[in-house]
């Protein structure tokens, strides 16, 4: 459901738990599904042997993607006007991470209320892996 | 990532939406999807990264008769070594994504995917050594020729080459 401007007030927030005990399977599925098979994310031999990391991490776009998810459930299908991040640290396997947004303004652009949104995902250690902004339609 | 054709299918975005471990309805069940606003099954926020699928060169995806440096035999699968960082943006290590949303993409368009290279900048690493930061601006458009999403992906290429690790 669409947020609504009247109820929303800069400062709520919402959360949500976007993977939990992150699975090599999972890093697979996401480079099987979007196409980007670098071996660094799906082949322990390769990262470890040749690349010189402690193993294969998650694709900084799945973290990505798995954060659009908590931002979607709280503003709605459809209304993000715009959505960016910065990859702050890696992901790793066994990872749990959650997801928080923070409403920091309320406008209006185009004739459509807007919400201003930080953006913010962190591992159980509290290392933040994305850091970002977003924009969404909201109803009056 | 440029394609000519990315036509954007029903049971991509359901592959994709479960790789992200995302539950949403509206991802993968049509009826569904008609009650919503949309009103049909639209793609989750970042799905035009899948458009590499459809780039026709792009080189984190093995091609048909070609060596790929992942491990095979041996723990990769080429003899010279090769640079393999990159995912996505202006190549290198992934520093930033961002996309610009003009409507809703759903299933059952057709996109096109035009890339131009954007800004372009240095800075210094923490631990010594250039960070040198490109942006990656890519316009996908729909079969009406409409602005549909733009993405801009921002690449980090240290000195080093970026799977030496730190």
């Amino acid at each position: 459901m669409p947020l609504k401007a009247s109820e929303l007030k800069v400062g709520d927030t919402y959360e949500k738990e976007v993977c939990r005990n992150l699975s090599r399977t999972q890093i697979v599925q996401y480079a099987g599904a979007s196409g980007d098979y670098n071996p660094l994310h799906s082949d322990e031999i390769f990262t470890t042997q040749v690349a010189g990391y402690p193993s294969v991490f998650a694709h900084g776009m799945l973290t990505m993607g798995m954060t659009g998810g908590m931002l979607t459930d709280y503003v709605g299908d459809g209304r993000l006007r715009s959505y960016g991040v910065r990859f702050t640290s890696q992901v790793w396997p066994g990872d749990t991470l959650v997801a928080k947004a923070t409403i920091t303004g309320i406008t209006e652009k185009d004739g459509e209320k807007i919400a201003e949104i930080d953006v913010e995902t962190t591992n159980e250690e509290g290392t933040v892996v994305v850091k970002g902004q977003a924009t969404a339609a909201l109803d009056d | 990532m440029a394609a000519d054709k990315f036509p954007v299918e029903a049971g991509h975005i359901m592959l994709f939406a479960r790789s992200i471990g995302d539950a949403n309805q509206i991802y993968y069940d049509d009826e569904y999807a008609k009650t919503t606003e949309p009103g049909a099954v639209i793609a989750p926020p970042t799905f035009v990264q899948a458009s590499a699928q459809f780039d026709p060169n792009y080189f984190l995806r093995p091609k048909i008769g070609e060596e790929w440096f992942g491990s095979a035999k041996g723990p990769t699968g080429i003899t010279q070594k090769k640079e393999g960082g990159g995912g996505g943006g202006g190549g290198g290590l992934h520093a930033e994504q961002h996309y610009v949303y003009h409507q809703p993409l759903k299933a059952g368009d057709v996109l096109t995917a035009e890339t131009k290279p954007g800004k372009s900048w240095e800075k210094e690493g923490r631990r010594g050594g250039k960070l040198m930061f490109s942006e990656t601006v890519t316009e996908y458009r729909n079969q009406a020729g409409e602005l549909v999403v733009t993405a801009t992906g921002v690449g980090v290429r240290t000195e080093r080459p970026a799977t030496s690790g730190e």
